[in-house]
């Protein structure tokens, strides 16, 4: 396996701290609205499809990449592949959409997208993972399904 | 007296533009278990089908004007299905499926059946379409090939498969009253396809390239004179076939009509625009939009027919609460119309001018 690894000896980076929860957190009277701190949280321990590292050890997601509209209904996510060929790119942008559309309400409208200048192929990339019928498509196959269940379980 | 012409002037211009109809929700349709794919009128406008991600195809009929199920269609297909045409006869239903397979259903027994499966496209298959004969099919997939397909007695032989396009092929449609279909693509052209009389071979015999992204849909108008497209870029573009020795003096080349780009609708839709359908009896063109918004619009009168515009007359904010995944005219009630969405829902509506 080891052999096959497109990037040997990625770099490793700090992970942030875990969410401060303030005093208006706790109280019941105001509305909460969905963060990019939220959206981070709920994508920065997605694993990476060939090391055992998280995405957000390897700086492919960044709380700063994520812009949120609560009133427009809209996320938008940049990831940073690794390195500019990485054939993961496709796989890793889509585990990231399926664990936003399986755990944010259905009014919001996800956007994925490679960090501008990034990857090689990020036009086609970002193309295919705008295409919901093929995303729809790509989750009937079990196998498909099961890799990316395997990236965005989190570890116990 | 100069500044009161000014006025004037001005005066004619507002009123143009503010002609605004409305579209009033006539039913919500819920019995799919997900998404919605595609719905589909009967050519007598008093039945339609639905089907989407549960593997079902639904057949609803109205009832003392309400709309109810008449019939679940299953185990046709193995993965979702993507879309349903209704024969020009009212007799079959085809249905195109990810499982590659397009199947045919009759009702010979009395009530409907799967009497045929279509295989032979690699994998999925997006869309599927019945000449205005009904002696032709033609299906689209994800393996950049259409196929066409002759009908014979309930047999259904490949007549030739057609690999045009250089990506996924997302829409297959007849020409209204011709032999000839058009295919909308993942490779951002729309191209039209006929048989050779000379050697039965089918051949593209035009590219539409204009769009800069995937083209979803394409509806032809009444007259086959006419495409309209929309895309994952926003627009909507409509196109005018010019055949040798078209009056206005468009040049053409081998005796073959070119199609150009006589308008494009943008600035009103804000994400992919996934079905777009040209109304054969008003005219109306109306798309659905991945902003949840139903649009409907309408030619401006006085215009150049070389250089059409287009106005908006309706745009119904929230028409469902996801994505709109298409819309269709009823083909003989003017003004009545069907959506479906991701929100799992089929709506009726109703449009008003």
């Amino acid at each position: 396996m080891n052999s096959t690894l497109e990037n040997i000896n990625p770099r490793l980076y700090r992970k942030a701290d875990e969410r401060e929860v303030t005093a208006n957190d706790e109280d019941e009277d105001i509305v909460d609205e969905f963060d990019a701190r939220e959206i981070f949280d709920l994508i920065r321990n997605i694993n990476d499809p060939e090391h055992p590292l998280t995405l957000e050890e390897l700086n492919v997601v960044e709380q700063s990449l994520i812009e949120i509209d609560n009133k427009a209904n809209t996320v938008r996510v940049m990831f940073t592949p690794t390195i500019p060929h990485c054939s993961m790119a496709t796989l890793i942008g889509l585990s990231i959409r399926v664990q936003l559309l399986r755990v944010l309400p259905s009014r919001f409208k996800v956007n994925v997208e490679i960090t501008p200048g990034t990857h090689m192929s990020e036009t086609a990339v970002n193309k295919q993972l705008a295409d919901k019928e093929r995303i729809a498509a790509a989750l009937e196959n079990s196998h498909l399904l099961e890799v990316v269940n395997q990236c965005v379980r989190m570890k116990s | 007296m100069q500044a009161i012409k000014l006025v004037d002037n001005f005066s004619t211009c507002t009123l143009k533009s503010v002609e605004m109809g409305t579209l009033e929700l006539k039913q919500t349709l819920t019995g799919h278990r997900g998404r919605v794919w595609n719905v589909c009128w009967h050519p007598k406008g008093t039945y339609l089908a639905s089907c989407g991600e549960d593997k079902t195809i639904i057949i609803w009929g109205s009832q003392d004007t309400k709309w109810a199920v008449k019939t679940i269609l299953t185990e046709g297909h193995t993965r979702t299905i993507r879309e349903i045409a209704w024969s020009p006869c009212g007799n079959y239903i085809a249905s195109a499926s990810f499982d590659a397979t397009t199947a045919v259903w009759d009702k010979k027994s009395g009530q409907f059946e799967c009497n045929a499966t279509l295989e032979g496209h690699e994998n999925e298959v997006k869309s599927v379409s019945w000449a205005c004969s009904g002696q032709l099919l033609a299906t689209c997939s994800r393996d950049k090939s259409v196929w066409i397909w002759e009908v014979n007695d309930d047999e259904y032989e490949c007549a030739a498969v057609i690999n045009a396009h250089t990506q996924d092929v997302k829409k297959v449609r007849w020409h209204p009253n011709e032999e000839i279909v058009a295919s909308a693509s993942y490779d951002n052209t729309v191209k039209i396809f006929k048989e050779d009389a000379a050697d039965n071979d089918w051949s593209c015999m035009a590219t539409l390239s204009s769009h800069t992204s995937t083209v979803w849909s394409l509806a032809w108008d009444k007259s086959g004179n006419r495409i309209a497209t929309c895309s994952d870029d926003q627009t909507v573009k409509i196109w005018q076939e010019y055949k040798p020795g078209n009056e206005p003096g468009i040049v053409t080349t081998n005796n073959e009509s070119v199609w150009k780009c006589v308008c494009t609708i943008s600035g009103y839709h804000t994400r992919t625009i996934y079905d777009i359908d040209w109304c054969k009896t008003t005219g109306l063109l109306v798309t659905a939009c991945g902003d949840d918004i139903i649009r409907i619009f309408k030619e401006d009168g006085d215009c150049d027919p070389h250089q059409p515009t287009f106005t908006m007359v309706c745009s119904m904010d929230t028409a469902h609460s996801q994505d709109v995944n298409t819309v269709q005219w009823n083909p003989t009630v003017p003004g009545q119309l069907a959506s479906a969405s991701d929100d799992g829902s089929v709506k009726i509506w109703f449009y008003n001018e």
